[in-house]
């Protein structure tokens, strides 16, 4: 991948900003996300909250599930493929999707290497949960970063974590002198010129959303008002009782996302939300997979 | 001068750095209530059309948006801001503010794999660096539109009356030509 082609796959990920990525499973559901306003959707065979309770392993989706998403909407396309697995991304690639989630919500495929995301032309996306994470898949190639929260839960406490621990981890070091910078860089695992690019810029060279848990508007505008450029939404919208309307309240608060009063009226009557597992009742902590 | 900009979803945080840099006042417009402070000109970003549209309308932003443009507000419509602006879209039976003449097709250089970057002249500034992401074009203009640029022969800027459609994304690169080019728009409107 040359340096114009990365610039562009980061520029797809600025045009998503202030919207809302919902994972469907059918094209219907697609079409249901895309008339409630998500920016795009994440094609994939089962959700986060399916894929808990099946176990098992879970793999990238059937290519054909895949194209007859991507006929159904007109937005932007997501597909997951497994962290590591870099023929499934070379599958997603020639498929024409819009942007690869190497993502720690399929069984990894590999359990050191990531994909050398550098190697293909489709943007990726990759979740983190500290800066660290965040600034080695960037150097891998990621073109957009999520927090990783933890999938399939509805609950937010993760992703709050995550996105705290990268918020202060950034603060630290916009506050550094010069020449400590080759200190943290050791100390975070990641190339010197990423945190000097951090230092002068004050946040990642790449979009930051946030994923992983978010079930309510309010969930989406708590992360939005932690300084998340935009937001995914798993689990949270088909497992809930009323999906469409439950996207449009999403969709809405992540826009007015410093609007209470709006928030208060789109949280009104929305049903039942997914009913949610305790982030610390569960055997499989997914954020804890690809560092 | 003050500088409205669609705020709903998108790219707005790119143009608001060029207005910052030009040093002029800008407000963001989220919500009806937004409109109700005054603008010289308006910005709509780029970003997803079909969400850009449906949050204008069901926020209530639409129609007092769209009966600004037509008294003359001056606009700059990048992208899905071009998309709004089209009076038909050749690829979707959706229109939205239908205001300039002109039929545009979305997503008209396919999925992400299809984003390109050149160069090429754009009215009488010259020169200028275009970002294409998931473009649009335009495939035809009413007479009295003014043809700005033309990359591959297709339609990619142009001009009618207040509004200036650019089917790329001008708040992408360092150049800000572009965005002097409105704000002439606008100090000649007044």
């Amino acid at each position: 991948m040359n340096n114009e082609r990365y610039v562009l796959n980061k520029e797809l990920a600025q045009m998503l900003k202030g919207g809302v990525i919902m994972d469907v499973t059918t094209p219907e559901q697609a079409k249901i996300a895309q008339a409630a306003g998500a920016c795009a959707v994440m094609a994939l065979e089962r959700i986060p909250a399916d894929i808990r309770a099946a176990g098992g392993v879970a793999r990238m989706s059937d290519p054909k599930m895949i194209r007859g998403i991507q006929e159904a909407v007109t937005i932007p396309v997501m597909a997951k493929c497994r962290i590591g697995h870099f023929v499934e991304a070379q599958l997603l690639e020639v498929i024409e999707i819009d942007y690869i989630d190497e993502s720690e919500v399929l069984s990894p495929a590999d359990d050191i290497y990531h994909i050398d995301k550098t190697k293909f032309k489709v943007p990726f996306v990759c979740g983190a949960k500290d800066l660290g994470e965040a600034l080695r898949r960037i150097n891998e190639g990621a073109s957009m970063i999520r927090t990783k929260g933890e999938p399939g839960t509805g609950d937010i406490v993760q992703a709050v974590s995550h996105m705290r621990k990268m918020n202060s981890q950034i603060a630290r070091i916009i506050s550094m002198r010069e020449d400590e910078l080759f200190d943290e860089a050791k100390n975070l695992q990641v190339p010197y010129d990423l945190v000097v690019y951090v230092h002068d810029n004050g946040r990642l060279p790449v979009v930051n959303f946030a994923a992983g848990g978010v079930a309510t508007p309010a969930d989406a505008a708590l992360m939005m008002q932690l300084g998340a450029e935009g937001v995914f939404v798993g689990s949270g919208i088909f497992k809930s009782g009323n999906p469409e309307k439950r996207a449009n309240a999403i969709v809405k608060a992540v826009t007015n996302y410093q609007d209470a009063k709006m928030i208060a009226e789109l949280s009104e009557d929305l049903g039942e939300a997914m009913v949610g597992i305790n982030a610390q009742e569960i055997e499989i902590l997914m954020a804890e997979r690809g560092k | 001068m003050r500088i409205g900009i669609s705020a709903v979803q998108g790219a707005f945080a790119e143009h608001e750095k060029i207005l910052d840099q030009l040093d002029i006042e800008y407000i963001e417009l989220r919500k009806e209530e937004d409109l109700n402070t005054p603008i010289d000109g308006l910005i709509l970003p780029g970003g997803e059309s079909t969400v850009q549209g449906k949050l204008l309308k069901e926020l209530n932003m639409f129609e007092p948006m769209k009966k600004k443009i037509q008294k003359g507000l001056p606009v700059l419509a990048t992208c899905a801001g071009l998309i709004l602006l089209a009076e038909r879209l050749s690829n979707d039976d959706n229109s939205y503010f239908a205001t300039m003449p002109v039929t545009v097709r979305r997503n008209a250089y396919g999925r992400q794999l299809g984003s390109f970057h050149t160069q090429a002249d754009f009215g009488n500034l010259g020169d200028i660096p275009m970002t294409f992401i998931r473009a649009p074009y335009i495939d035809t203009a009413r007479k009295d539109v003014e043809v700005l640029a033309r990359v591959d022969g297709n339609i990619v800027g142009a001009a009618y009356k207040n509004q200036i459609g650019i089917s790329f994304h001008p708040e992408l690169d360092s150049d800000v030509r572009i965005h002097k080019m409105f704000l002439d728009k606008i100090v000649l409107s007044h």
